[in-house]
């Protein structure tokens, strides 16, 4: 087996146990956009062209909520804005690529896809071919996101209307946050952007949920500050 | 705008924001306080969606914070499970066993 093929799978294998994770969720964004009144190949397109759990989500709810378009894709932005953080972490490792290269892991760079090539860049650093182990890790969870939302799209239609599917929104997203909550200012900052969404909420347009997450991200980010500035002294 | 200009746009955004700083490395680097601030964007951002949707549970959409707000209670249960268990699966069973179980008794 060549060297880049070997990667490519340590990659895949590498992403095994995040893929068990994922599918579920992948099955459950299946069901929830073809319950927010969104079209099978509208719903199955999404995973291939936003590509970003949360973000697709969130998307299927503001759709069938009426939301105007613009409040949509700057809902979007703003919850893709971590993978700013991934894409400068990563920079360094992928400097030396051709832009194709760069375009095609970029397009794969998903958390589940990060977290275990940062791990792999940290330890072995850059390699000749420690990209391919990048692109196993974010193919193999670009497949199985198809797949899953395929299966979810399939099984969501046999599901009766009157059930309170769309519960499954807000549970995936406090299975996502509560254990993130680890120290004060990410409390604050869970707390605070609810809060102000809960006040916020009878402003048009779904304008709440913007402005209540940057409450959020300022309100935790002030707090680190303050702290780090207080140890320092 | 339809879904189809939705999806292209927002896919472009995430795209780009993937392929930013990769694309602008050596050229650019985040500031301290902004990467500091990107961390928060998801438990902020999670909990804007969470908070209403228990306190405004559709399908009324109105406040209701009384004992008979199933989604609310069901919601702390998963609050609670995510908490201990720090499970993903479970915290979303037993939020959805929680909320049918308590539609049956309470009733919506």
């Amino acid at each position: 087996m060549s060297e880049a093929r070997k990667t490519f799978w340590d990659g895949v294998r590498a992403e095994i146990p995040l893929l068990i994770g994922v599918f579920p969720f992948g099955m459950i964004y299946g069901a929830l956009a073809l319950n927010a009144r969104l079209s099978p190949l509208a719903s199955q397109m999404m995973s291939s062209m936003v590509f970003a759990g949360s973000a697709q989500f969130i998307t299927a709810k503001l759709v069938s909520d009426a939301a105007p378009a613009l409040v949509i894709i700057l809902t979007i932005a703003v919850v893709n804005l971590r993978h700013m953080l991934y894409s400068a972490s990563l920079a360094p490792y992928l400097k030396n690529l051709s832009l194709k290269w760069k375009v095609l892991l970029s397009y794969l760079l998903t958390d589940e896809a990060y977290a275990p090539s940062i791990l792999k860049y940290e330890e072995t650093g850059i390699t000749p071919f420690s990209h391919w182990f990048l692109l196993g890790a974010g193919f193999s969870l670009w497949s199985t996101w198809q797949v899953s939302t395929a299966l979810g799209i399939f099984l969501g239609a046999a599901i009766p209307e009157n059930w309170p599917l769309d519960f499954a929104l807000p549970l995936t997203f406090i299975a996502m946050v509560v254990p993130a909550l680890k120290n004060r200012p990410m409390i604050a900052s869970a707390v605070s952007a609810g809060l102000v969404a809960l006040l916020a909420y009878s402003l048009p347009f779904k304008l709440g949920l913007i402005l209540a997450a940057l409450t959020g991200i300022a309100v935790g980010t002030i707090l680190e500050g303050k702290k780090s500035s207080r140890e320092t002294l | 705008m339809n879904i189809w200009l939705i999806m292209l746009i927002g896919g472009l955004i995430t795209f780009g924001m993937r392929f930013s700083l990769i694309f602008l490395f050596g050229k650019f680097e985040i500031p301290e306080t902004m990467r500091k601030a990107l961390h928060y964007v998801p438990p902020a951002v999670l909990s804007a969606i969470i908070f209403p949707e228990l306190i405004y549970p559709s399908p009324s959409n109105q406040l209701d914070i009384s004992l008979g707000n199933t989604r609310l209670l069901a919601g702390v249960v998963a609050i609670l499970v995510a908490w201990y268990s720090k499970n993903t699966l479970l915290t979303i069973l037993a939020g959805m066993i929680a909320l049918l179980l308590l539609q049956l008794f309470i009733g919506t």
